[in-house]
């Protein structure tokens, strides 16, 4: 904390729990192990926007897998159509994201 | 999304430091001046994040008010309206909480005639003709299996005696101890033990004793002559002080290897504390001094009543400032009423009950039966148990229950509560008749002290952290 000071026991057992806790990326964020982003990333690091060199050719994961892991794991649908009411069978040719992901079409509601 | 205070007192150090004592946490912290800003920015009303970056834009930047708005969030000193902290609720204790220590009342005959007694005197709770008038040693030896069964797997134990007199049962307290530490060692348990006494009866031989069995003595003594000999008589009215005074002596000469501590009653006559404590730390040489109002009904002329609550707040504030300048100075003071609370605030105890009585501490009376505490011992209505029979712990739950702060409505807005918590039991059943009232005639005064001492802690923190480090 940089504008309170704990004094008691308490007041250092409270920070030592905000310091573990969760918080914005602005603040430095606290010190971690090791982060395995799950889904998509949150941090911008080479490896998921970009790779080291700043392209696309060598990152982490193909970015076709996005279109998928962003709204099963995530649950993040903006990007996809309603695949339970409106458009079952939006992906019904794409077997492989990696491979098919053409076969995608666009859909209008 | 407008940002309001939470509940907390503000205090300041000795010099232009600014504490806060935040409630219910109990966390005491420093602000630096933008902190300050932000709360006393709040203070005139609910606002935004935004609005506190842009009223401070003057004299920090937006980060780094919104950086104090995430602290003072993070602690709880602020909320975001939407989201008031949670009302606490009347929990039981997570885990279940062992019985620590064990008053065993010895006897209730007494060989004084204090006029202000609360065993004795008119507000007595106990007849003392319904029960044996001596605690016999198979009781005893009863209470100390119990302590052990009830103790869970604490590794130490403490024992009290109390009375009555104590001392007037001498030859059970010893057949009593010597089997507890046998039953301890057995066990592998320590067994820390304690007496009470009002030192009419310290002959050599009980002092060998109290010497040979490292028994930790607290001495009931209201002051000088003068002051003791007021109320603390023998039935024909005679003062003990000149009696006392030699035993006390050659206690505390022969009784070195733990504190003697001497126990006052301030009464609405007795109340320089001044006088009395020079008395018992400078010329007798007490270890510590621990100062108590007496618990009687407000109409007892006894009583200490508002004008006598405002002197024994300036006397406490007095001695307090003594202590204060001890602490600083690296002397050692023996006020204990600063030193325990100070102990309190530095490890952030926030109490759901105002005492450990009926949960880590209870009191047996003479036949075996176990109340909240020692003086509630022999009483039927606030009965637990009995050390033949057990706690009944249905009986325990319910009392934990409605005793739990967060039952009490009057302390529900009170910053002293983390420390107070509604206050003593007894002093409320006397009072109120009801151990579930607050003690609501001391609230102004509990206030104040909490305040005085943690201004004490505030300056100590500033000036001698190292003082404090003695309670980590």
């Amino acid at each position: 904390m940089r504008h309170l000071k704990p004094i008691n026991q308490k007041a250092r057992h409270i920070q030592s729990i905000i310091d573990n806790d969760v918080v914005a990326l602005q603040q430095g964020g606290p010190a971690q192990g090791p982060h395995v982003p799950l889904g998509c990333s949150f941090v911008f690091a080479p490896g998921w926007e970009v790779d080291s060199n700043g392209g696309t050719a060598g990152l982490c994961q193909p970015v076709e897998r996005d279109l998928f892991d962003c709204h099963l794991t995530c649950f993040w649908p903006a990007h996809v159509p309603d695949l339970y009411n409106h458009a079952p069978d939006w992906t019904a040719k794409c077997a492989s994201a990696q491979k098919d992901w053409r076969k995608i079409d666009l859909i209008f509601p | 999304m407008n940002l309001r205070r939470s509940e907390f007192h503000a205090f300041t150090g000795s010099g232009s430091s600014r504490f806060l004592y935040l409630v219910p946490s109990a966390a005491v912290v420093q602000l630096d001046d933008l902190s300050h800003a932000v709360l006393e920015t709040l203070a005139a009303g609910d606002r935004s994040a935004t609005d506190l970056v842009e009223t401070l834009s003057d004299r920090w930047k937006a980060d780094e008010v919104r950086t104090s708005v995430d602290e003072l969030l993070g602690l709880r000193a602020i909320h975001t309206v939407a989201a008031p902290p949670p009302k606490p609720k009347a929990e039981k204790p997570k885990r279940s909480i062992p019985l620590q220590t064990l008053v065993l009342n010895v006897t209730s005959k007494c060989n004084l005639s204090c006029g202000y007694c609360y065993e004795y005197g008119e507000d007595k709770i106990v007849e003392a003709k319904t029960k044996p008038r001596f605690m016999n040693e198979a009781t005893a030896k009863q209470s100390v299996d119990f302590l052990f069964s009830e103790a869970g797997d604490s590794p130490s134990v403490n024992l009290t005696f109390f009375g009555g007199e104590t001392l007037m049962n001498f030859k059970m307290l010893q057949s009593a101890l010597a089997y507890a530490r046998e039953r301890g060692a057995a066990l592998g348990k320590e067994v820390n033990a304690s007496l009470t006494t009002n030192a009419t009866l310290l002959r050599e031989e009980i002092i060998d004793w109290i010497v040979a069995n490292d028994v930790g003595v607290t001495v009931s003594i209201d002051g000088a002559r003068e002051q003791q000999d007021k109320f603390r008589v023998f039935a024909n009215g005679m003062g003990s002080y000149d009696i006392i005074l030699p035993n006390i002596k050659s206690l505390l000469a022969r009784h070195r290897r733990r504190p003697v501590g001497a126990r006052v009653t301030l009464t609405g006559q007795n109340l320089d504390v001044a006088s009395i404590y020079t008395h018992l730390f400078e010329e007798i040489g007490f270890w510590e001094v621990g100062f108590a109002p007496v618990t009687t009904s407000w109409q007892r002329e006894y009583a200490i009543e508002d004008e006598g609550f405002q002197r024994l707040l300036s006397g406490f504030q007095a001695l307090a400032a003594d202590f204060l300048d001890a602490a600083l100075a690296g002397r050692r003071h023996g006020f204990s009423n600063v030193r325990d609370t100070l102990e309190e605030i530095h490890k952030g105890m926030s109490k759901a009950y105002p005492c450990g009585a009926g949960l880590g501490l209870m009191g047996v009376a003479t036949d075996g039966d176990v109340a909240l505490c020692h003086r509630f011992a022999g009483s039927d209505e606030h009965k637990l148990g009995s050390v033949f029979d057990g706690v009944d712990h249905a009986r325990q739950d319910e009392f934990l229950q409605k005793h739990h702060i967060a039952n009490k409505t009057d302390c529900a807005t009170c910053w002293a509560r983390p420390l107070c918590a509604g206050g003593c039991y007894h002093e409320a059943h006397t009072r109120y008749g009801s151990t579930v009232e607050p003690n609501l005639h001391y609230c102004n005064w509990i206030r104040a002290w909490t305040n005085t001492c943690l201004e004490i802690y505030g300056t100590l923190a500033e000036r001698k952290p190292e003082y404090l480090a003695q309670f980590d």
